[in-house]
């Protein structure tokens, strides 16, 4: 009897032990595994330019983004020109988001009194978990026509000589926290160029990169290198540096560039100045967006 | 005797484990924050709350992952993420704490039953210990349950910037409201 009694209590003793132990274990743990979700990188730049190129970013879907961006003289005048800032080529746009992939924009720029539209759609988008994907495919194309009086009206002008066009493929990848990188491979046409030397279709390779410094503030680069034996000899490549400052609503980008036309056909086929003789240009862009679509929240 | 004695031993077991399955999960809590601000006010909602709650110790658990908060403005969304929580650093904000007077709920009968949660809640990497009030509610065998209180934002080493100051509040209020159902083994 008193055997039993011991192993009463005993068992007892096991039963009462094993409260403790189901009191301690994690809670959540118990819903098992949870189900992966695929989580796409972000604001891999602060906007959807890195400074006269395309950046692999787009304006979210529903949300208007007010374009002002204005490339002053040259610096190398000093004083006397105010840094350049006493002439400005300037632009005024609206890229406004389709959706989450498509963006199509409109602007125009004094420089040779130019209009342009364009669109461009994320093909394939990085992300990780679920679906993973290592980069950022986004393609681009637009139409610039410039419109000014014909320079020989006596001449058979044609409509078409107005426009040029450009596609771009936008391959890129926020590779850190605080760096992304980007390669637009591009072609420009222009239906009428100035010379036989010249050739209609520019191939060109962009690139363009983000450091960031802190939370709102990134240094962004951007070079564009034009294949050999497509443009006049006084034509040189582009290159650009520049500050992103994001203040809430607006993000200001102030930067230096040896070009000073803001559509692809000017900056990638027409800069003509050199960085080594001063031929910089201050200039920015400031990008403030308005949400005119709101997403429903219930 | 002895076999008695096992069995009874074993009843008493299993009658200590059927009181710990009284646990009840939801995966679709919704929590929300709002802050009231000078400039603006801000609102998010994230629909993918996970929360076990253990009726038999009072213990509750909560996790929301902070990327499935859902904005107006998509703007604010990915400052939300790059510039406050950073969210890749931090994906998730948990809860951890007890239901201290659980004894008081009855689960099983309809009624509204408020009680006070205390325990530990993880936002931005940061642990603080918290109290709150909150209510579960039971009618026709469904259990919901809601909490509402605040947060100071500068408690959690979120840094709001001078230039934003008045569009965002230095105290949100948040939200909690979910419905849980009972949690079966291999469920």
């Amino acid at each position: 009897m008193k055997k039993h009694l011991y192993t009463l209590l005993m068992s007892l003793a096991l039963s009462m032990a094993a409260l403790p132990l189901f009191a301690q274990e994690d809670l959540l743990s118990l819903l098992g595994e949870e189900e992966e979700t695929t989580d796409y990188a972000t604001a891999s730049f602060k906007t959807s330019r890195v400074i006269n190129l395309h950046s692999l970013e787009n304006t979210a879907s529903g949300v208007l983004d007010f374009k002002i961006s204005h490339r002053f003289n040259t610096v190398q005048n000093g004083l006397y020109d105010f840094f350049g800032l006493d002439g400005a080529n300037l632009r005024i746009g609206f890229d406004y988001g389709v959706t989450d992939r498509l963006v199509i924009g409109i602007g125009r720029s004094n420089y040779e009194k130019t209009l342009d539209g364009f669109a461009k759609y994320k093909i394939l988008r990085q992300s990780k978990g679920k679906r993973n994907m290592p980069i950022t495919l986004a393609a681009f194309g637009s139409v610039a026509m410039q419109t000014l009086k014909w320079a020989n009206p006596d001449r058979d002008n044609h409509f078409s000589s107005r426009l040029y066009y450009t596609g771009q493929l936008i391959i890129g990848r926020k590779i850190s926290e605080g760096f992304s990188l980007q390669l637009s491979p591009t072609i420009v046409h222009r239906n009428l160029v100035a010379t036989f030397d010249e050739s209609n279709d520019v191939l060109a390779l962009g690139i363009g990169t983000r450091i960031k410094l802190t939370k709102r503030m990134a240094i962004n680069l951007e070079y564009i290198y034009v294949l050999p034996d497509q443009l006049a000899p006084q034509f040189v490549n582009s290159l650009s540096v520049g500050l992103d400052i994001e203040t809430g609503g607006h993000v200001f980008q102030l930067h230096f560039s040896n070009s000073r036309i803001m559509v692809e056909k000017g900056f990638i086929a027409e800069t003509t100045n050199k960085w080594e003789d001063g031929g910089i240009h201050f200039g920015f862009n400031i990008s403030r967006v308005f949400t005119i679509v709101r997403p429903p929240l219930d | 005797m002895f076999k008695k004695c096992i069995l009874f031993a074993l009843f008493g077991l299993f009658a200590v484990s059927g009181v710990h399955a009284q646990k009840y999960f939801t995966r679709e809590g919704k929590v929300s924050f709002s802050s009231d601000a000078k400039v603006e006010k801000i609102e998010a909602v994230n629909k993918t709350a996970t929360s076990v709650y253990d009726a038999a110790t009072g213990k509750m658990e909560f996790a929301v992952l902070i990327k499935a908060f859902q904005f107006e403005k998509a703007l604010m969304q990915e400052h939300f993420n790059e510039n406050y929580m950073e969210s890749d650093k931090f994906p998730k904000a948990s809860f951890k704490g007890t239901v201290t007077d659980f004894k008081a709920v009855n689960l099983a009968k309809d009624g509204v039953y408020p009680v006070k949660v205390k325990g530990q809640l993880s936002i931005h990497g940061v642990t603080k210990d918290v109290e709150a009030d909150g209510k579960f509610t039971v009618k026709g065998g469904v259990i919901a349950a809601a909490s509402t209180f605040e947060v100071a934002v500068a408690d959690y080493g979120i840094v709001i910037p001078a230039v934003v100051r008045d569009n965002i509040a230095k105290t949100v209020k948040i939200d909690v409201s979910l419905t849980y159902q009972e949690l079966k083994k291999g469920s």
